[in-house]
């Protein structure tokens, strides 16, 4: 056999020995545990009180673009914050650089604007 | 499945099993009045239950193994303890803190509090005190890992709840 496929039976190996180790440690905490089921047990947790409707419940996709626009100058102010602290040495390129920055978030603003994104219809 | 349920285990795989639940207790804590605040000193720094392998606040009932209810439990609280409690996992166990939880302290002949924590579910151990000190707490927390060493595994995990009263 080639160490190419020897390299290859070292993964095979493992990948096995991680199933088996898996495999052994659940089924005997299948074997140990106790197992009482109950209606009240199985409920959806609400901290005690009811539970309206299913775990699974659906939000407006309007809030992921929200989540996106947000998101986008969150990690504006990420940028400027060490800048600013550096400005003094940056002098004028890194002012102008960081209006360039901007101002190009602020035409991808407008443009969200202009599709309407932040209309809440 | 639950096969050591079923058919009990033996004598050292019990004591292994006992002994390592002792020491790694997530407590679900029910601060429900002043209780509460003795109970955070407990598991504070200068108390600390951490070194007796009582792990606090889990995120959910479902990661508990002890409910301490420390503080007055009213009637309208009265039915999220109960939920709570259930939705724990076996084996669980509960730590009745203060007089208030244990037979409704000085809330005796109110109208709104229930008159002790058992009438809802079963309590292992009871703290006395109004408020019980974090020793007193601690104190009942060695006489619950006492309890759980000296316990068999058949009989307790085939333990129902009790229906309250």
């Amino acid at each position: 056999m080639t160490t190419f496929f020897e390299d290859y039976l070292t993964v095979a190996v493992f990948a096995g020995l991680g199933a088996v180790l898996v495999a052994a440690l659940l089924g005997l905490a299948t074997v140990l545990r106790p197992a009482n089921p109950t209606k009240v047990k199985n409920m959806t947790y609400e901290c005690g009180v009811d539970p309206v409707g299913s775990g699974w419940s659906q939000s407006y996709v309007r809030y992921y673009v929200y989540g996106l626009l947000f998101l986008i100058f969150d990690v504006e102010a990420v940028f400027i914050f060490p800048w600013a602290i550096k400005l003094e040495e940056l002098g004028l390129f890194g002012l102008v650089e960081m209006l360039v920055f901007i101002g190009i978030l602020v035409l991808g603003l407008v443009y969200a604007i202009r599709k309407g994104v932040l209309r809440w219809e | 499945m639950g096969v050591a349920q079923k058919f009990g285990v033996p004598k050292p795989v019990s004591w292994l099993l006992n002994w390592s639940r002792k020491y790694s207790l997530w407590l679900f804590q029910f601060g429900l009045a002043c209780c509460a605040i003795e109970l955070m000193a407990a598991s504070g720094p200068r108390y600390d239950f951490m070194r007796f392998g009582i792990i606090p606040l889990p995120a959910s009932p479902r990661q508990a193994d002890l409910m301490v209810v420390a503080g007055t439990v009213t009637d309208k609280m009265a039915p999220a303890v109960r939920r709570l409690y259930e939705q724990m996992p076996d084996p669980k166990y509960v730590i009745s803190m203060g007089s208030c939880a244990n037979c409704g302290g000085p809330y005796w002949d109110s109208y709104s509090v229930t008159k002790g924590v058992d009438q809802l579910i079963p309590v292992d151990v009871y703290v006395p005190g109004c408020p019980p000190r974090p020793e007193a707490l601690i104190e009942g927390i060695v006489l619950l890992q006492k309890k759980i060493q000296g316990e068999d595994i058949k009989t307790k995990w085939n333990e129902r709840d009790v229906q309250p009263v």
